[in-house]
């Protein structure tokens, strides 16, 4: 097996093995309560508004907001990782055949592999700090590498090898 | 018989009786189950979820905004008790939508994992009577991972002994861990492989052929337009639809306490609205991938279709084609409505009619595999 198809294939497998703990962990732990404080939140905002409470009602529908924030950016870390896990694993069983060089099939694989890890991260920090622009930035960064990295295999495999 | 299909028809004679192709797609092999299992869990989990857009969907969220409706009407008059029975009923639609996409979504998964375990087979150190009786296994499990979930909704707590647990979650709990189990098995398997370095059975063969080049490249562009998708929608719009639904809720509230229900509803239909635009943005955006991620999968088998090359080829293109249709049309639904939607649904039918096509190819080659070899 060459070195880049060891770190797509190698790398998916334990991305999406911490992507699947942090899942489990999360079902376990975390989920059940940030589902139930939303929907408890939302119900109540109504059933305060429906006893004119509009303050406390204003206040569960902004506590409904910063736990849906959460919740969405939870979800999405999860299901990222796994899901670009899966894409390195795939592309990697087909790399012998993106028609580049060796060093140059072993930047695209590393970029992914970075990409992959440190995107859904930055999506999962936002949760800690709403709206940081230090963690908006390591995403909007870290998904372009993923970008460059899986236009660079989509021209490596439209390319006719040298043998065809 | 043009002399040009003849030529054909016997090269794909000779390449059936090749012994290398013979043993890469022994008859009954594990490899052949997780195949024709992967191909037939996808095509249908695909079929479903056509029919869930078709008959389900719109009626369902027309139910959620009637929902939502009355829960303000409650507010207006007052009425907490009602509100809360509002959002009791919401919850069930919300159920009964929700356990549908998550069948619809683990019948497909598990057949991308199954096409993966036929990939990798050669890397798994175990028993031919043993990898064969895993993938038996994990397509039942796949089988009953998606009837387990629908069921949810309809079998409830019926006859249950739990408290919060149903039996339809049971059965569907119990697929989930059946498919644990079989890739716990593989992972072992490949822990012995790494050990000797020794392959059990030849790897599938790489082919060089446009149909097969397409898919890989297609796919992969497919994943990318998916990602650059994603980017855009969180770049531009997640922000914005976040603070839209909070606005648009305040407003709603705000309203129905004042006793306004017209301003109220108009606000029920907005958040709709803005559902609506969510829903289709991250349906177009996983719909793209997942669909990327099938050309490619199905890249590796274009060896064993056996159909002219002619064929290969028109159902690679509908296959790709009907993989951007969906997505676009999608999105489209926002501007042209139920038009986009059942342009969107012709698409998904095309990507299902042409892995239904490719698999009628991979069941030729077996037949002919396995008929050469009972003359032998």
């Amino acid at each position: 097996m060459t070195r880049s198809r060891g770190i797509l294939v190698f790398g998916g497998l334990i991305l999406a093995a911490f992507g699947m703990l942090y899942g489990l962990h999360y079902a376990l732990f975390v989920e059940h309560q940030t589902l139930d404080h939303m929907g408890g939140t939302l119900t109540q905002a109504f059933a305060l508004a429906a006893d004119r409470n509009t303050p406390r009602s204003t206040s569960a529908l902004e506590a409904y907001s910063s736990t849906k924030y959460d919740y969405v950016r939870q979800v999405d870390a999860h299901s990222h990782w796994i899901g670009l896990a899966m894409i390195m694993v795939v592309i990697g069983l087909a790399f012998d055949r993106v028609n580049f060089s060796e060093a140059f099939r072993a930047v695209i694989a590393f970029s992914l592999l970075v990409g992959g890890t440190l995107f859904p991260l930055a999506v999962l920090l936002q949760t800690y700090h709403h709206g940081a622009v230090m963690f908006k930035a390591l995403a909007v960064a870290s998904s372009g590498l993923v970008i460059a990295a899986l236009t660079a295999a989509a021209l490596g495999f439209a390319r006719p090898s040298a043998s065809a | 018989m043009p002399p040009q299909q003849q030529t054909e028809r016997q090269a794909m004679a000779t390449l059936a009786k090749s012994p290398l192709l013979f043993s890469t797609f022994a008859p009954m092999s594990a490899r052949r189950l997780y195949l024709f299992g992967g191909v037939g869990l996808i095509a249908a989990g695909m079929l479903f979820g056509d029919v869930f857009a078709v008959f389900v969907l719109h009626q369902n969220a027309g139910q959620q905004g009637a929902a939502l409706i009355d829960a303000s009407r409650a507010v207006a008059s007052g009425n907490a008790a009602v509100s809360n029975e509002s959002f009791v009923r919401l919850g069930t639609l919300l159920e009964d939508r929700g356990t549908k996409v998550d069948a619809h979504v683990h019948m497909v998964d598990a057949g991308y994992l199954a096409l993966i375990l036929a990939l990798v087979q050669p890397y798994v150190a175990l028993s031919r009577p043993t990898k064969k009786a895993l993938a038996g296994l994990f397509i039942l499990g796949g089988m009953l991972l998606p009837i387990g979930i629908f069921l949810i909704h309809y079998v409830g707590l019926a006859y249950s002994p739990f408290a919060v647990i149903g039996w339809a979650s049971v059965l569907a709990d119990a697929a989930g861990a059946l498919l644990i189990v079989v890739l716990v098995v593989q992972a072992w398997g490949y822990w012995k492989y790494l050990a000797t370095r020794e392959l059990t059975e030849p790897v599938l063969l790489a082919e060089n052929s446009m149909p097969s080049r397409a898919l890989l490249t297609g796919g992969t562009l497919l994943v990318l337009l998916g990602f650059l998708h994603g980017a855009y929608y969180a770049g531009a719009l997640l922000y914005r639809h976040e603070e839209m639904e909070t606005d648009i809720l305040k407003r709603m509230l705000g309203a129905a306490s004042q006793g306004n229900l017209t301003m109220a509803t108009s606000e029920v239909n907005n958040f709709g609205m803005l559902a609506g635009a969510r829903a289709v943005n991250i349906a177009a955006h996983s719909h793209i991938i997942e669909f990327g991620l099938l050309a490619i999968l199905l890249s590796f088998v274009q060896p064993y279709v056996f159909l002219s090359e002619k064929w290969k080829r028109r159902w690679v293109q509908v296959l790709l084609g009907g993989s951007v249709i969906l997505p676009v049309f999608v999105l489209l639904e926002l501007k042209f409505g139920l038009l986009a939607g059942g342009i969107a649904d012709v698409g998904g039918l095309a990507v299902v009619i042409a892995l239904i096509g490719m698999m009628v190819g991979i069941l030729r080659y077996a037949g002919s595999l396995d008929a050469t070899e009972s003359r032998a």
